[in-house]
């Protein structure tokens, strides 16, 4: 589970976000739905503790990430907004560097990475430089990645960004899976048709935390698209 | 505990294959400081006369006399190298990769530190083999013996690298650090000519020299090459080393965020 408190951040005179609370549970796919500029990266800053904060609190699967950041780290998986891979290595070296990081190797590692590249249906493309690989098959790769370690919680942040729709659609469609084997996941987006009806979603705007709950008791007889319209007053 | 040994050798290893990846990069690093020993030495060596200063016991052709500082030189251009690189991680994404794995941050930037390190020794020794062919000999021994000195130079410079990294906004500010920190810690050093010869022209100079890490750096670098031992290089080579980590890791703290500066 992954559960915020409280959780306030500025940069220096501009308030990013405030007083921000909710929690995503195992098992559900949690959108958090916000325009650009809403505080979506800000949050995810501190939810990977790429920076910190005195004002909240932020736990993954119970560990404190103030407290506790390398335990919390460890059992967090995370797909960058920006691209992350490095175009110079092969699939297979790219996917061996990360799970070095996290103190994986050898005969351990090998049959993880395999895994993961079976779940994403890659692996026949394993010894392929990153660079030779497509934005969507990059994606995927990204993705298998941020599953090696076999994390509780996985926070994409707006990871479809520049695919084209059916990239799109198959990788919302896997994290939806994999939220529904239990994973806990938190997706960071502006674009409505990445969520489903029973999806839980929160809605952030001008770094406030608007609303939360599932899509479908927040929006009732509306559209998602046009209830976000009109609770951001935004173009989507 | 998550265990590091894999990400040390993970990141020392990666720090190596990118930098095979760029060939221009080793071809750079070695034809620089050639050039400056085969040519700027060659016009030079006239008008620069060099008395008998320690580590030296005889008279030595100034093309001796400089391959210290141009060792010292391609590790400052390394340290600089791999500054500019992680700020092109850092705009390209790869560093959140590296800074959201479940390690203390101060072991992956020392990590990082030592990859950078040992490719600035490779080079090193590269150019020490190229020099030797070019008649420009050292003590046989002198090529173990500077190996402590270049790993701690090449610390310090590195985390001189490091540090700096961390307080630049953009990559384009790059172009900057090159005019501000290279230039004046190589020409203001005892690299190219003794501190004697600086003392003679300018007192004020002179003691921007001493006080230059990089001239020291230097010295160890000499001293070790000719089997012996400055303690005082070493002394301000170890301080200086200190001094630039604690502020790399400061300016890596997460509570400061050096992501947070250029949202």
């Amino acid at each position: 589970m992954l559960s915020v408190s409280d959780l306030s951040f500025s940069y220096d005179t501009k308030q990013a976000l405030k007083d921000v609370s909710f929690r995503a549970e195992p098992g559900r796919f949690t959108a958090l739905l916000g325009p650009n500029g809403a505080g979506k990266s800000t949050l995810f800053a501190l939810l990977t503790r790429l920076f910190t904060t005195r004002d909240g609190q932020i736990e993954i699967a119970g560990h404190d990430l103030a407290k506790a950041p390398r335990e919390a780290l460890a059992v967090m998986g995370v797909v960058f907004q920006q691209p992350t891979l490095d175009l110079e290595l092969t699939i297979r070296q790219n996917l061996s560097y990360f799970a070095a990081l996290h103190g994986l190797s050898g005969k351990d590692a090998a049959m993880r990475i395999d895994a993961a590249l079976d779940r994403l249906d890659i692996r026949a493309r394993a010894g392929e430089k990153a660079r030779s690989l497509n934005g969507g098959h990059r994606r995927r790769t990204e993705l298998a990645r941020a599953l090696i370690h076999q994390p509780k919680v996985l926070l994409c942040d707006e990871p479809t960004v520049g695919l084209d729709a059916q990239a799109r659609a198959a990788i919302t469609a896997h994290v939806h899976d994999l939220a529904e084997d239990g994973l806990t996941v938190l997706w960071a987006t502006h674009l409505t048709d990445e969520v489903r009806e029973s999806d839980d979603v929160l809605l952030l705007h001008q770094g406030v935390l608007r609303a939360s709950g599932t899509a479908r008791d927040l929006t009732g007889a509306q559209a998602l698209n046009d209830w976000f319209l009109e609770q951001t007053g935004t173009p989507v | 505990m998550t265990r590091r040994f894999p990400a040390f050798k993970a990141i020392v290893l990666r720090e190596v294959l990118r930098f095979i990846h760029q060939r221009e990069r080793f071809l750079a690093a070695l034809v620089r400081p050639l050039i400056w020993l085969l040519v700027f030495a060659a016009g030079f060596r006239a008008a620069l006369g060099l008395s008998i200063i320690p580590p030296y016991q005889t008279y030595i052709t100034y093309e001796t006399y400089i391959v210290p500082g141009l060792c010292g030189m391609i590790l400052l251009f390394n340290g600089m190298q791999t500054s500019l690189s992680l700020v092109y991680d850092r705009e390209m994404g790869s560093m959140r990769l590296l800074l959201t794995a479940p390690q203390p941050r101060w072991f992956l930037l020392f990590s990082k530190l030592c990859g950078a390190t040992f490719i600035g020794i490779l080079q090193c020794y590269a150019f020490l083999i190229i020099a030797r062919l070019f008649g420009v000999e050292h003590p046989l021994l002198g090529h173990l013996t500077v190996l402590p000195a270049l790993i701690l130079a090449g610390l310090m410079l590195g985390a001189l690298g490091l540090a700096i990294s961390s307080f630049i906004k953009q990559l384009e500010n790059f172009a900057g650090v090159m005019n501000f920190v290279i230039f004046p810690m190589f020409f203001l050093s005892s690299a190219l000519y003794p501190l004697w010869k600086m003392q003679e022209s300018s007192e004020t100079l002179y003691w921007i020299c001493r006080l230059n890490p990089f001239t020291h750096a230097v010295e160890l670098i000499r001293f070790a090459l000719h089997v012996s031992l400055s303690p005082w290089a070493l002394l301000w080579t170890v301080l200086a080393g200190a001094a630039f980590t604690v502020l790399a890791l400061w300016g890596y703290d997460p509570a400061r965020g050096m992501i947070r500066k250029r949202r």
